[in-house]
């Protein structure tokens, strides 16, 4: 930290800076708060010659810090959350979040056995809530160190050991269309043997700024469903990091529905802990005119026999950008480890554009790993087929568009899940 | 009025315009079934694909008269909402597309372009199921994405399948006989006989004499080097069968 770095800082990163100042916290996290500032005001917005940002340069991208956003009042809040089409009644409890403030009048959270949820702006309150902090202090980022620096509310959620809970759980964020800027932080812990599926969606209108991050870990065995939609309004930066841990035997599925968002990025931290775990991460994302895209994904392989899937799919259309980095660390007693990657991009129009860096680490020496990487336009032997059929041509590539994303969004396995977003995926071409 | 009416078609590969089609002739009335033979090479497939309207080919000269009507400046989908049909030698495996959503797609675009409303789903399944029945179609074929593990024999009976329901005019059959064993062939020819009739015209493309036992053509006509050489009836199917191309390869050139 030198006088040099306060003169080179960005209207953005000074103004981010200014706000921390303005409005020191005394809560139960504040050490965790002032050492996530010291890293930003060290590193400053990640840009180009980050190598973990290399694609998503977020010192030109975000270009001004909006001030934080201030809780709605009540009837804007409801129109906000009715206006969301999310998962619609699959939900079987429901947190909601509006301008990244817990609505408790708009929110479903008791009564469901084996499930606490609360608020972690209530929890601040009082003391460091168990686990807070403990896995996104394992990683070094700058989006992490602003969520961290401001974060004001979020989701503490538990699952019991053993517990099996039937319908899904939502955690829903809505922004009402303020030009302001929101940080949650949640952290998830489900118990051994646990059983549960998790709905995290982002929607809204306008110029706003989410980051929000999430701390997930699972016990032995515990079995979970974890689907993110990012449908956040077009002008929206949204930056979104997870953070989880698998011990043992854990089965982990992992969708990122990407559609919204001006900039918007879903950095993804993965570590096996114990053996014999799996961990499917996939996604879909679905981008036009100048949007911009970055799913990036860390897998830390850091104990023998665990499988991992990485399985995403993009199509983009106008002058719009996709980026996918996917990591694969395979530690050096590893041994046994599965692991395959795969990211393919539909090409649209001339200028979209795909950037990939896919990396495998590799430090044992019995392993399966392999990643591919693919890029291209709708083949035209397809498309001939189904116009030969009476098929119009557009509804041919948008058939053919949605046969090539359902191929993700169908391994997530669950029906509902799947009839919900390939419905979503219409609704975006039109269909 | 010929339903189509071939006049001196010349075409080539529009990627590095290699000539295929050098002049070919054909009328082909109602009711007719018209069988196209020749060696490999003589532009059989090409000359499918050119009447369907696949880009990979340029008209360099002359015209094609579908129903009248010059098609070659409509797309393939309104070459296939004008009633014609090409069933494919070689049917696209389509991942992601279960067969009866691409069967539903095609059915009722050819409806909605000729005014007709959308069938009814009900109605749509019970016509599909009946058609299916018929092709030996399991509903699980129905199921899966359109050809993709499908057998040769079951891409094939898709291929008819698609025919019988979506009633075309003029069915150009390219090659359906190959990769079929005898009891393919055997459903495959019966739901190409079915669609026999008055209004409705038949190109069968073939190679072997072997598919015309099945579908008895009318006309039989040799093409070799992108021209048609020689037409007869039946027979000549036979009289190729005995003696080969040889005498035909050589006449083109």
């Amino acid at each position: 930290m030198t006088a040099d770095n306060e003169t080179l800082r960005t209207a953005a990163e000074r103004a981010l800076i200014e706000q921390y100042e303005a409005a020191p916290t005394a809560d139960a996290v504040k050490l965790l708060r002032e050492k996530a500032i010291a890293g930003f005001r060290s590193r400053g917005l990640p840009n180009r010659r980050v190598e973990e940002w290399k694609y998503t340069d977020l010192r030109r991208g975000m270009s001004e810090a909006l001030p934080i956003a201030e809780a709605p009042e009540a009837g804007e809040a409801r129109a906000a959350v009715d206006a969301v089409a999310g998962f619609g009644d699959m939900a079987g409890a429901r947190i909601v979040f509006v301008n990244g403030l817990y609505v408790p009048e708009l929110s479903d959270i008791a009564g469901i056995e084996g499930l606490t949820i609360t608020s972690l702006a209530t929890a601040l309150g009082e003391a460091r809530p168990q686990g807070l902090g403990d896995l996104a202090g394992t990683v070094t980022d700058s989006a992490l160190d602003l969520n961290t620096a401001f974060m004001r509310d979020g989701a503490l959620i538990e699952v019991a050991a053993g517990a099996t809970i039937d319908r899904p759980v939502e955690i829903l964020h809505v922004a009402t269309g303020e030009p302001a800027a929101t940080y949650t932080r949640h952290v998830v812990h489900v118990g051994t043997g646990a059983k549960v599926r998790f709905n995290e969606v982002y929607s809204g209108k306008g110029r706003y700024q989410t980051n929000t991050a999430i701390e997930f870990s699972a016990d032995k065995g515990a079995d979970v469903s974890w689907i993110k939609l990012q449908n956040e309004g077009h002008q929206a930066q949204h930056l979104s990091t997870f953070v989880s841990a698998l011990e043992a035997e854990v089965g982990f599925d992992h969708f990122v529905f990407n559609s919204g968002g001006h900039l918007a990025r879903t950095q993804v931290f993965l570590r096996f802990n114990g053996e014999n775990a799996r961990a499917g991460l996939r996604g879909t994302m679905l981008i036009t005119e100048d949007q911009h895209s970055d799913v990036t994904l860390v897998v830390d392989h850091a104990v023998p026999n665990c499988v991992s899937r990485e399985f995403y799919k993009s199509a983009i259309d106008g002058k719009a950008k996709g980026v996918f980095q996917g990591r694969i660390n395979v530690f050096q007693h590893a041994q046994k480890t599965d692991g395959q990657m795969m990211c393919q991009a539909l090409l649209l129009s001339d200028e979209a554009e795909m950037a990939y860096k896919p990396e495998l680490e590799i430090f044992a020496d019995d392993v399966q790993c392999a990643h591919g990487a693919t890029s291209g336009q709708i083949d035209a032997e397809l498309m001939f087929y189904l116009q030969a059929r009476g098929i119009p041509e557009a509804e041919a590539k948008t058939l053919l568009i949605l046969a090539f994303l359902s191929q993700v969004i169908e391994e997530i396995g669950d029906e509902q899940a799947v009839e919900a977003l390939e419905e979503r995926t219409r609704t975006w071409l039109g269909y | 009025m010929a339903l189509l009416e071939i006049k001196n078609l010349h075409a080539r590969i529009a990627e590095d315009g290699t000539e295929i089609l050098r002049g070919v002739d054909l009328t082909v009335n109602a009711g007719e079934v018209h069988a196209i033979m020749g060696p490999n090479g003589s532009g059989k497939s090409t000359l499918s694909y050119v009447l369907a309207g696949k880009e990979d080919y340029e008209v360099t000269e002359g015209e094609v008269l579908f129903n009248g009507e010059n098609i070659l400046e409509m797309g393939p989908d309104e070459r296939a909402v004008a009633g014609m049909f090409l069933a494919f030698q070689y049917p696209i495996e389509i991942p992601g597309v279960a067969t009866m959503t691409f069967l539903k797609a095609a059915l009722n675009a050819q409806r909605k372009a000729r005014g007709l409303g959308e069938l009814p789903t009900p109605d749509f399944m019970k016509l599909v199921r009946e058609k299916a029945n018929k092709m030996n179609i399991t509903p699980d074929m129905l199921k899966r994405p359109l050809n993709v593990g499908f057998s040769g024999g079951e891409k094939k009976r898709s291929e008819i399948l698609q025919m019988e329901l979506l009633e075309p005019t003029l069915c150009v059959l390219d090659e359906t006989d190959s990769g079929l064993d005898i009891d393919a062939l055997k459903v495959v020819s019966d739901g190409v006989n079915r669609l026999r009739s008055p209004e409705r015209a038949m190109v069968v493309i073939t190679h072997y004499q072997r598919l015309l036992d099945h579908i008895v053509p009318d006309i039989v006509h040799v093409l070799s080097a992108g021209r048609i050489v020689k037409t007869g009836g039946p027979e000549l199917a036979l009289e190729l069968e005995k003696n080969g191309y040889a005498d035909y390869i050589g006449e083109a050139a």
